[in-house]
């Protein structure tokens, strides 16, 4: 909360972003307090570690102070003490703070956690939750990661020639780091190699496609940031990772279509196999890998693109 | 006893309103964004906070475990962080280009710009309006 | 096949639009997408055919029943939005072509078509689904993706627009989410019918009336409704125009189906009278929000901005016949959202038509056109008195039934207020005609041609369309009658 206020007052918008993935981590370790495992983990790579990343590179781009304002904020000020006793109002019938008699314990909720090792078969409810119960939600949830890919995809183009001249003139950053690319480069395969445990233990522990996602991303993520767009771009083609950014949604929705055509109904995958359990390992491992796959080739396409502004920059200057 | 049965939920009230303030209240394109992501975490921390059972222990089935905290809030979350994330994007790549297209990431200065836009497009509405009253005169006589 | 319809009506466009990336051939994706929207259309023909004689639909995705898994349930209501939706899609698709071809640079087409087609299917999602939190989820993918098709021109303004949206869309939606929360703490489900079982045993408690405020405010934010509508004018005039006609006639509605499905078929209508003075509030919104965006109207200089801030009226008229909290105001609602939808598409996609020719959307451009373009100007001044509401439009249509249920309800002033406000749509309008075909063409150039078949067959499909439900009203009436009984049914 220290964090949260000393963020508004800050402006240097360098420290902004800083204390904002400090306060994600803190609020990944209080999600764990709460009991939600992948909750936190997700928060920590996402917020501490995407976003966070995210904004430093568009702060490459853009003045790193902010001006102070003319205005007092008074509206501002209402508005949101409005809100805030709307909110206040509200919490005052609320059910107390762990309470295990509060309605959203003893409705929908038990089920999955008293049939869903029957009914799935997989010990993590969450994920079972995730992608079966309410799998359509992660398949748009999967859709909106591909939106924003498409979204800063057309918004950050970048043409081909700018990049091949570009190229020629803007050396690597890190290019005399030896340390930290003999580091980096042992610390690569365990990164990926990280990625596809959790990928695939998602069922058992905390993790799956998303976080998995995130992870792999990053290793590639720091790869590039050391020995340089242009022989990241060797090993990893643009076009490919475009594509495979689509090809995550359509391997999650063509598992549900596969689902309809074996006659069941969309992503049931009771059908998949003649043992529904059996069906619904395979339909959720498929179903994560294709979150996985999309997740991590929108983290990359993203940080390419915001690199590239980057590089262009340096470039025309 | 009321208040310390709902003591969780105020401070996620206190990081709503924090994270609220600044995306309205401030003009720098970046630190809106930020409030944003707060504003959005802080409505994560109501929902695990709600599926917090006391004395339970994390959705992942064990059998030396009876009490367990309410999965769904969490995996409601997770989509909602992946939500988050999109969006904040998407706003940092529309910032990149309107700095590339105005020089400057403070609102104020983006509006003085668009003022001046739209008062060229009357002068021109106006000022060719006359234009074309002389015009017909010209051919009038 | 035809028992996954529900489904399939959402998840064809939803597989189409990553096969875009794999096509990449604009004009080839451009035919696609075509096929995609008009492949939706006629299944939510054929969804509303059902619905209206067989009765509400549900399906149940991956096969796990409601409160649990999620579902998807078309009844009249979102069975006749969703043919809305997909069919103003289609036409306002066949336009695209020529447009963008104009407005955007070759390489963004694919993205175009796919950010349009994710569009889609966010809004298709929106009216299909039956759970609280998917609502969310695809509201978001349709948010995402109209922040893209509002910055993908080449109008710097755009981008400020889009970010504007963004902000306060993102503000919106988590308003929702707050209040989906607190419904949720409450009850411990997210599927809306059986929120709607469980919720009047909490009606008393703070919560639920807290949980109400924040997604009513969160989603009239979405809608546009004065005085949270400043987001709406720019992104509607500086977006491609193909971006404005589509986000224009549909996005705003669905917005408007959210709000109508919670106030009625989730918290009830008893809850609402009992607990806010929602209908007084929305009266008074509704007015002001008319005669203000109006007003502003009239000063408006760029075409698009003129009718984006009619748009801002014309979500008045609809909030009004909410307020009124009758079957008979609902049915006007129904009809005005439907034949706004109409009217929008055709003038947006005829100014689209314009800025291919002339490649402005500056009123002071258009001086004269009505000669170089006539079948184009036509098509807007049909669309402008549709506006207005003469006689023999679909603006009449919907006006007369407003104004009858209003002193039904025995509100005549507001009646009155409501013909006045159409004397300002005629001033605005007049505008419009004045330059088009009033004032002297000032460049005389012989280059300003008609607009291409391509344009003008959609355009005048949505102007008969404007026309003939103007005249033959039983498909239209019919089903928001319908629609309107049955939601004040289901209480």
């Amino acid at each position: 909360m220290v964090t949260a206020i000393a963020i508004a007052r800050m402006s240097d918008l360098f420290a902004v972003v800083m204390l904002s993935g400090i306060y994600s981590l803190l609020s990944a370790s209080l999600f764990l307090d709460l009991d939600a495992v992948d909750v936190a983990f997700t928060e920590a790579s996402v917020g501490a570690g995407i976003s966070t990343l995210l904004f430093l590179a568009t702060l490459k781009l853009v003045p790193r102070y902010e001006k102070k304002s003319r205005y007092k904020p008074t509206l501002a000020l209402g508005v949101v003490i409005a809100t805030g006793a709307l909110l206040i109002y509200g919490t005052l019938d609320m059910p107390h703070f762990g309470e295990a008699d509060a309605p959203v314990h003893q409705h929908v909720a038990p089920r999955y956690l008293n049939d869903s090792m029957n009914e799935v078969g997989i010990p993590n409810v969450v994920t079972s939750v995730l992608a079966s119960y309410r799998g359509y939600d992660t398949l748009g949830e999967t859709l909106v990661v591909f939106t924003a890919g498409i979204g800063v995809l057309s918004l950050l183009m970048v043409s081909r020639r700018t990049k091949e001249k570009a190229l020629q003139k803007v050396p690597a950053d890190m290019q005399n780091q030896i340390i930290l690319r003999v580091v980096a480069k042992m610390m690569l395969p365990l990164i990926l190699i990280f990625a596809l445990y959790v990928q695939f233990h998602g069922d058992y522990g905390p993790g799956g496609g998303f976080q998995a996602g995130v992870i792999f991303a990053a290793g590639i993520i720091l790869y590039t940031m050391l020995f340089g767009l242009s022989l990241t771009q060797k090993v990893i083609k643009t076009e490919v990772v475009e594509r495979l950014t689509a090809f995550g949604v359509l391997l999650y929705a063509g598992v549900g279509i596969a689902c309809m055509l074996l006659g069941g109904n969309f992503l049931d995958y009771n059908v998949l196999r003649h043992d529904p359990v059996h069906g619904q390992h395979l339909g959720i491992l498929l179903v994560e890998l294709g979150v996985g796959i999309t997740v991590a080739a929108v983290m990359v396409t993203l940080f390419f693109k915001f690199t590239w502004r980057t590089v262009k920059h340096k470039y025309n200057q | 006893m009321n208040i310390i049965g709902l003591y969780n939920y105020w401070i996620v009230v206190v990081l709503m309103l924090i994270g609220f303030f600044i995306v309205i209240a401030h003009e720098n394109l970046i630190k809106k964004l930020v409030g944003l992501s707060i504003f959005q975490t802080s409505v994560f921390f109501l929902y695990i906070s709600m599926g917090k059972v006391a004395g339970a222990t994390a959705p992942i089935l064990d059998e030396n475990y009876q009490l367990y905290s309410n999965p769904l809030p969490h995996v409601l979350i997770l989509t909602a962080i992946v939500v988050g994330i999109a969006t904040t994007a998407m706003g940092l790549a529309l910032v990149v280009r309107i700095y590339e297209a105005y020089g400057s990431i403070e609102e104020s200065d983006i509006q003085v710009q668009d003022n001046n836009d739209r008062l060229e497009d009357y002068l021109e509405a106006y000022g060719r309006k006359n234009d074309t009253h002389l015009f017909n005169q010209d051919k009038d006589e | 096949m035809t028992a996954h319809f529900p489904i399939l009506q959402v998840i064809i466009p939803l597989l189409a639009a990553p096969l875009c990336l794999f096509i990449r051939i604009p004009r080839i994706v451009g035919i696609f997408a075509i096929l995609v929207s008009a492949t939706a259309f006629f299944i939510s023909c054929s969804l509303l055919q059902e619905v209206v004689t067989g009765g509400t639909l549900s399906y149940q995705l991956g096969g796990w029943a409601a409160p649990w898994g999620i579902e998807y349930r078309i009844d009249k209501l979102n069975g006749y939005l969703l043919l809305l939706v997909s069919g103003i899609s289609t036409i306002v698709l066949v336009a695209a072509q020529t447009s963008i071809s104009k407005e955007l640079p070759e390489n963004r087409h694919t993205f175009f078509y796919t950010a349009y087609l994710l569009c889609l299917t966010g809004l298709l999602g929106i009216l299909a689904t039956a759970d609280a939190f998917n609502l969310f989820v695809f509201l978001e993918i349709s948010a995402l993706s109209s922040y893209t098709l509002i910055a993908i021109g080449t109008d710097r303004r755009a981008l400020t627009a889009s970010y504007q949206y963004l902000v306060m869309g993102t503000i919106g939606a988590t308003f929702i989410i707050i209040g989906v929360g607190l419904m949720y703490m409450m009850t411990g489900t997210l599927n809306m019918y059986d929120l709607a079982e469980r919720l009047p045993a909490v009606y008393e408690s703070k919560t639920v009336l807290s949980a109400f405020g924040f997604f009513i405010v969160g989603v009239c934010l979405k809608l546009a409704l004065f005085p949270l509508h400043l987001w709406l004018p720019n992104a509607y005039a500086y977006a491609p125009s193909i971006t404005t006609a589509f986000l224009a006639a549909t996005s705003t509605k669905v917005a408007v189906y959210v709000l109508i499905r919670y106030i009625f078929s989730i918290f009830g209508i008893e809850f609402v009278d009992m607990s806010l003075p929602l209908g007084d509030i929305f009266l008074f919104l509704g007015l002001t929000g008319i005669f203000v965006a109006s007003v502003a109207a009239i000063y408006q200089l760029n075409i698009k901005r003129l009718f984006a801030y009619s748009s801002v009226a014309q979500i008045g008229y609809i909030i009004l016949g909410l307020a009124i909290e009758t079957e008979l105001g609902l049915t006007a609602t129904l009809l005005h959202l439907f034949n706004h939808a109409l009217m929008k598409a055709a003038i947006f996609l005829a100014i689209g038509a314009v800025v291919y020719r002339i490649g402005s959307a500056q009123l002071s451009h258009y001086a004269g056109l009505g000669k170089k373009m006539p079948w184009t100007m036509a098509a807007i001044v049909a669309g402008g008195l549709s506006l207005i509401g003469v006689p023999l439009t679909v603006g009449f249509v919907s006006k007369w039934y407003l104004v009858v249920a209003l002193l039904d309800k025995g509100w005549w002033p507001v009646a009155v207020l409501v013909l006045i406000s159409s004397l300002i749509a005629v001033i605005y309008v007049w505008r419009v005609v004045e330059w088009i075909y009033l004032t002297p063409p000032r460049i005389i150039t012989d280059e300003i041609k008609e607009a291409p078949m391509s344009q003008l067959i959609p355009i005048w499909i949505l102007v008969l369309a404007n026309i003939y439900f103007g005249v033959d009203t039983r498909l239209t009436v019919g089903v928001s009658k319908l629609a309107a009984q049955s939601l004040f049914g289901v209480n």
